[in-house]
């Protein structure tokens, strides 16, 4: 009798923690096609990778019998080494990420989570290990994803502008941020510096509503941050079109050479494109390329 | 009333309130449009850039002016605008209305009959006694009275088809002074002045006018045996022509338009003048002219008698002449007038009983005294005696030695007989018409010669009468005038025994112009005098023609007199019937001339249109009202809260555009459902026929195709698809197999447009006849002929059999051969260009790299060879053994490479050159 209450509610609960975000990472994760990912060369795993001839050193339980008997020699088995990698995700929970330019785009902070997800989803497929920054330690396996999608579907925080967080980051391993970049970014600065120092690759991906890339804005405006802490009043605000597109440019121009002065990339994404690309992106990203 | 210009104001303080606007330009000035408030992450980078102009702080000066009109707009509107305010001081006494009411009125009938009503109604608003006369009526002594009392007549007044009788009205004015208003006609007329003169010595006089120009039809004359009409205008100006228009009606007795002719009015002429050059046929049974813009009397003339059909009375040699119909002196002239004229049949003495126009005498030589009388009596009143010559003329003595009174010469005996087998000389031609002569203009043909003739005596009056003679100078046609009539003597006889005259065209001219001429197209006085004329159609003033009902007759004096005067009230235009004759009483006379009425300068003179008073409040609020929501927009676009509102602008456009250019796109769309069905993968597709067994058979052999395709390249066709020409959109067909059946229906000109469209872009169509079993050379096969019936529309190039090294040969397969169901038939393909049709050193293939060819044909009957059914089991036999089956893998790899030569291009023709690649990769 007591077993029935206690399995509803924690099928209550998995539902709960399978919010939309993260059924929407799934598919958008299923869009990515790709395997365990092995590290092209012999070792611990499950994957064939060779034959090869055996020779002294190797023990008996190591030869191939099935291979050796069809050849006068005998053969050992290799297989490829795989190994899995600690990747820890930033996404800025600041109140800058719940801007949206129109009533149809989901907010910045939406697409961050979702992208943030998405790569989680794909990246514990493939057998790594994921967490986020701050809140969740790097952890393998399919719980380790409803936990995440937990943490990300929390709360925000009521600063205006993040600062990049690297509490619980593994020494070498990977770190993916998702933020706006609008704020300070000495903060950003110092959070790079820190995570380079414990050997720390990853991606920056800034990303933007299309509204702050153009700046359509004209007329008597009083901007005000999304904090209500910060406020700008112009007369004539198509006047501040130009000075703003360059400010914004030479700021992407800048976390270009921080990101390429430690070693990480850097990228720009607009909610108002797919994201789709911009997971591709960070996911060849994150295994190294380019 | 306060007037500015052709502007009054209702309410003019309310104007003072302009002085308000610059108080208002100041308040307005000082408040700036309010700002906006917006979230906006991107501040931080906005933190310490300036405005470069503080501008905007205030209102902008357009925008300000745009408010200062709205509220001018507005303060104006209010203070009750009106244009052409009706200022004119309320007249006291009686108002008398004058209208001519004559035909020229009809032109703008509804606006006078308006404004008439108008005037009535005005005197009747300020209480004052009204009369209204129409000149054109008869003159009785008015009465003024009240306004109530005229306006139904004012409302039912019409024009009248006559001018207005201007003499009498002076003398049956009502005493007293009054106010005249005159509705003028614009032309002059007889008596206008003094008329004039009584009104203005009774009071004021104030004219009316319509500036619209006057046309008017004079009736129809002849000149030279051809129609002449004529028009008149008022006033004179720049050129311009009208059409004029001869009804009449036709042989089913339907009155219709007959013939149309363009008068040119040069600029400053008053007059114009052009031919009717109409066949006799229709001419006789014209009725009328109208000009076709106008809708007055004046623009209508009605035709007489003066068109008709004449009485031709024909009177040959006596009954004992017995001979062939086309000897009979008489066949050519009953074959020439029958047409154009009434002929009548008889003795002389009956004949003339009936009143011919025309009596012709054809080789009749003596006339009982009794005859030559009553000859003499009608020849007196106007008739036309025609005689022709012949051999009993030329036998007897008549007028040998004095002149007879029915011949124009007098005659030498036995005349003359020209170019015979017993005389000198050619032949006789004609010498051309001089002028004078009835004949002038007439050209006459080479081959009308005259071999025989009576001749003239050397008279001192021949010459005169010489109306034509022969190029020897002898005279052909003489005439004498008797009377009012005319005798004319042809020195020929009627038919062809002595000339070639009465065979040629020239015959009919001739006897045209003679029996136009015989009567002329006015009636003079005397002609018109002690009969009684009887009304038997009349015109209104519109030119409608009516029945004249119990209208009484008229003297033919009075007729004559209104012939050339213009009709009156007692004489309305229309046709009059006398005993034998009908007359037109038009309402121009051929003279009459339209000139306008000259009103001397104290009088004034007013249009009929522009006095309308005109209140212009409402545009003026209107006005007011589209400044504000053009400030309501500007305000925005000031504020920067435009850019929401550009999508709604967007939609809204989309919304007034036209719909049914939409609707018309919709329709034209494919099917959707073939285009995603045609175009997820190649799609072979095949004609339908109509004829079920070989759209079957076509079907499962692209379907046996396509399964080899897959198997054996990277071609992985999807099912084939049967396409409708008529319905469906080609362009997603890389191929189309179109087998031929002898009945098939020729595709409709959409699709043949469809099926160029669809070769020109790269399509290919395989044409396959199936006949290559039985068809040898040439089309001569039932499916052979449809082929070429339905290539014919097509925009096929030049063809050439497939040559040897054509690129078919090689795109995947090498063959040589490609055999259907039938091995043997040849294969047409694009004929390759000639000039680069030279093989390479060393190469088995000319140089040949462009196109891809459009069509192939041939008759082999592939289809029937690659046909599998669903499990993929050949659905019919070819050959035998193994030999068929090894044609049927022919077959396939003829399909394979045709389907790759469509798709690849091309790509196997390039390949010549791999050699020369090589050679230079490796330098």
């Amino acid at each position: 009798m007591s077993a029935a209450p206690d399995l509803r509610a924690r099928a209550e609960a998995l539902g709960q923690t399978l919010p939309p975000l993260l059924a929407e990472a799934e598919m958008l994760a299923a869009t990515v096609m790709l395997g365990e990912h092995g590290r092209r060369r012999a070792g611990l795993g499950d994957e064939f990778w060779q034959y090869r001839p055996a020779h002294q050193g190797d023990s008996a339980r190591m030869i191939d019998w099935r291979r050796s008997a069809r050849s006068d020699s005998h053969f050992v088995r290799e297989r490829e080494w795989q190994a899995a990698q600690s990747v820890t995700l930033w996404v800025d929970p600041s109140k800058s990420m719940s801007f949206t330019g129109d009533k149809s785009r989901a907010p910045k902070g939406d697409r961050a989570k979702l992208l943030a997800l998405a790569l989680a989803v794909l990246l514990l497929r493939g057998g790594e290990r994921v967490g986020i920054a701050g809140m969740a330690s790097p952890r393998a396996g399919r719980t380790q994803m409803l936990r995440l999608a937990a943490r990300l579907a929390g709360e925000d925080a009521g600063e205006d502008y993040g600062a990049p967080e690297t509490e619980g980051m593994v020494s070498h391993g990977r770190a993916v941020f998702l933020s706006d970049f609008l704020g300070d970014l000495t903060a950003v600065e110092a959070g790079l510096a820190r995570a380079s120092d414990r050997g720390v690759k990853g991606v920056l991906i800034q990303v933007l509503d299309p509204a702050e890339e153009e700046f359509p804005f004209d007329g008597r405006t009083i901007f005000e941050s999304m904090g209500g802490t910060m406020r700008h009043e112009t007369q004539r605000a198509g006047d501040l079109r130009a000075r703003y597109l360059a400010r914004l440019a030479e700021r992407k121009d800048r976390l270009t050479g921080l990101a390429r002065a430690v070693g990480w990339h850097f990228t720009t994404h607009h909610t108002g494109s797919p994201a789709q690309s911009a997971l591709l992106w960070a996911y060849s990203a994150l295994q190294g390329g380019r | 009333m306060f007037m500015i210009g052709p502007i009054g104001f209702a309410v003019p303080w309310l104007l003072l309130a302009l002085i308000a606007l610059p108080v208002l330009w100041f308040l307005l000035r000082a408040v700036p449009p309010a700002p906006i408030r917006r979230r906006f992450p991107g501040v931080a980078l906005l933190l310490g850039l300036k405005d470069e102009e503080t501008e905007t702080d205030k209102t902008p000066w357009w925008l300000l002016l745009l408010r200062m009109l709205a509220v001018a707009a507005a303060i104006i509107a209010f203070a009750g605008p009106v244009l052409n305010p009706d200022v004119r001081a309320g007249g006291s006494g009686p108002l008398m209305v004058v209208v001519d009411g004559s035909w020229a009125d009809a032109r703008d009938w509804p606006r006078r009959a308006e404004k008439a009503a108008a005037l009535v109604a005005e005197a009747g608003a300020e209480g004052r006694p009204v009369a209204l006369i129409r000149l054109t009526d008869a003159p009785e002594r008015v009465e003024f009275q009240t306004a109530e009392a005229w306006a139904g007549r004012a409302a039912g007044l019409q024009p009248q088809a006559w001018a207005p009788a201007m003499d009498g009205w002076a003398e049956v004015l009502p005493e007293g002074a009054f106010e005249t208003v005159w509705l003028s006609d614009g032309l002059a007329r007889e008596g206008r002045d003094s008329l004039l003169e009584a009104l203005q010595a009774r009071g004021p006089v104030r004219v009316i006018e319509s500036p619209r120009p006057v046309l008017a039809l004079h009736p129809a004359g002849f000149e030279d045996g051809k129609v002449v009409v004529a028009a008149s205008r008022m006033p004179v100006g720049d050129a311009v022509s009208v059409e004029v228009i001869a009804r009449g009606p036709d042989p089913a007795g339907i009155e219709r338009e007959l013939a149309r002719v363009t008068l040119g009015f040069a600029a400053g002429m008053e007059l114009a003048e052009a031919i009717l050059d109409v066949p006799p046929e229709l001419r006789n049974r014209i009725t009328r002219f109208e000009l076709e813009a106008a809708r007055t009397a004046g623009a209508v003339s009605l035709t007489d008698d003066s068109l008709k059909r004449r009485k031709i009375a024909l009177i040959g040699a006596g009954p004992d002449q017995e001979g062939l119909q086309l000897l009979s002196p008489l066949h050519y002239l009953r074959q020439a007038l029958e047409p154009v004229a009434e002929i009548i049949d008889g003795s002389l003495t009956e004949v003339l009983l009936a009143n011919p126009d025309v009596v012709i005498l054809a080789d009749v030589a003596r006339l009982t005294q009794s005859e030559t009388d009553a000859t003499l009596d009608w020849l007196e009143t106007g008739g036309l005696l025609l005689r022709f010559a012949g051999p009993r003329l030329a036998a007897s003595d008549v007028s040998r030695f004095d002149e007879d009174p029915l011949l124009p010469v007098r005659l030498r005996e036995g005349g003359r007989s020209v170019g015979g087998t017993m005389s000198w000389g050619e032949p006789k031609a004609l010498a051309p018409f001089t002028e004078g002569s009835p004949f002038f203009g007439l050209v006459a043909p080479d081959d009308v010669v005259v071999r025989a003739q009576v001749l003239a005596q050397p008279d001192p009056n021949l010459t005169d009468r010489t109306i034509a003679a022969l190029d020897d100078g002898t005279p052909l046609v003489t005439r004498k005038i008797v009377g009012e009539g005319q005798v004319v003597l042809v020195h020929v006889t009627a038919n062809a025994e002595w000339s070639s005259l009465p065979l040629s065209g020239l015959f009919v001219q001739m006897l045209e112009r003679l029996a136009v001429s015989t009567r002329p197209a006015l009636p003079e006085a005397s002609d018109l005098a002690g009969q009684t004329w009887s009304p038997e159609v009349v015109l209104d003033a519109y030119g409608q023609l009516s029945d004249a009902g119990e209208l009484p007759g008229a003297d033919g004096e009075a007729l004559a007199a209104a012939i050339t005067a213009g009709p009156t009230l007692v004489m309305p235009p229309g046709l009059y019937a006398g005993a034998d004759r009908r007359v037109a009483l038009n309402v121009m006379s051929p003279e009459a001339q339209l000139l306008p009425a000259v009103w001397p300068a104290s009088v004034p003179v007013e249009g009929l249109e522009g006095r309308e008073a005109q209140a212009l409040k409402g545009g003026f609020l209107t006005a007011g009202l589209a400044l504000l929501l053009i400030d309501v927009l500007a305000a925005l676009w000031v504020a920067g809260r435009l850019s929401g509102l550009r999508r709604g602008a967007a939609v809204l456009l989309v919304a007034i555009l036209p719909v049914g250019e939409a609707k018309a796109q919709d329709t034209s769309l494919p099917d959707d459902a073939l285009a995603l069905e045609a175009t997820t993968a190649v799609v072979l597709g095949h004609v339908l026929t109509g004829d079920a067994q070989v759209d079957e058979v076509a079907a499962a052999g692209l379907l046996g195709l396509g399964d080899r395709l897959w198997q054996r390249t990277s071609i992985e066709p999807a099912l084939p698809i049967g396409v409708d020409l008529e319905r469906d959109e080609l362009a997603f067909f890389p191929f189309l197999y179109w087998p031929i059946t002898a009945g098939q229906a020729q595709p409709s000109a959409e699709a043949y447009e469809k099926l160029n469209q669809y070769l020109r872009t790269g399509g290919m169509i395989l044409f396959d006849t199936r006949d290559a079993d039985v068809a040898g050379f040439g089309g001569s096969t039932p499916e052979g002929q449809a082929l070429q019936t339905i290539a014919s529309g097509l925009d096929i190039p030049p063809l050439e059999q497939l040559p040897g090294d054509h690129v078919l040969t090689r795109t995947f397969y090498l063959l040589q051969e490609f055999p259907g169901r039938h091995a043997r038939g040849a294969i047409w393909v694009e004929a390759a260009p000639l000039a680069e049709a030279e093989a390479a050193e060393g190469m088995p293939f000319r140089n040949l790299n462009d196109g891809v060819t459009p069509v192939v044909i041939g008759g082999n009957d592939w289809a029937a060879a690659w046909a599998v059914d669903d499990i993929g089991v050949p659905l019919l036999p070819v050959g035998r053994g193994f030999a068929g089956e090894r044609q049927r893998e022919i077959a396939y790899r003829f399909g394979i490479n045709l389907i790759m030569h469509v798709l690849t291009g091309n790509y196997k023709s390039d390949q010549v050159h791999v050699p020369a690649l090589l050679e230079r990769l490796g330098q």
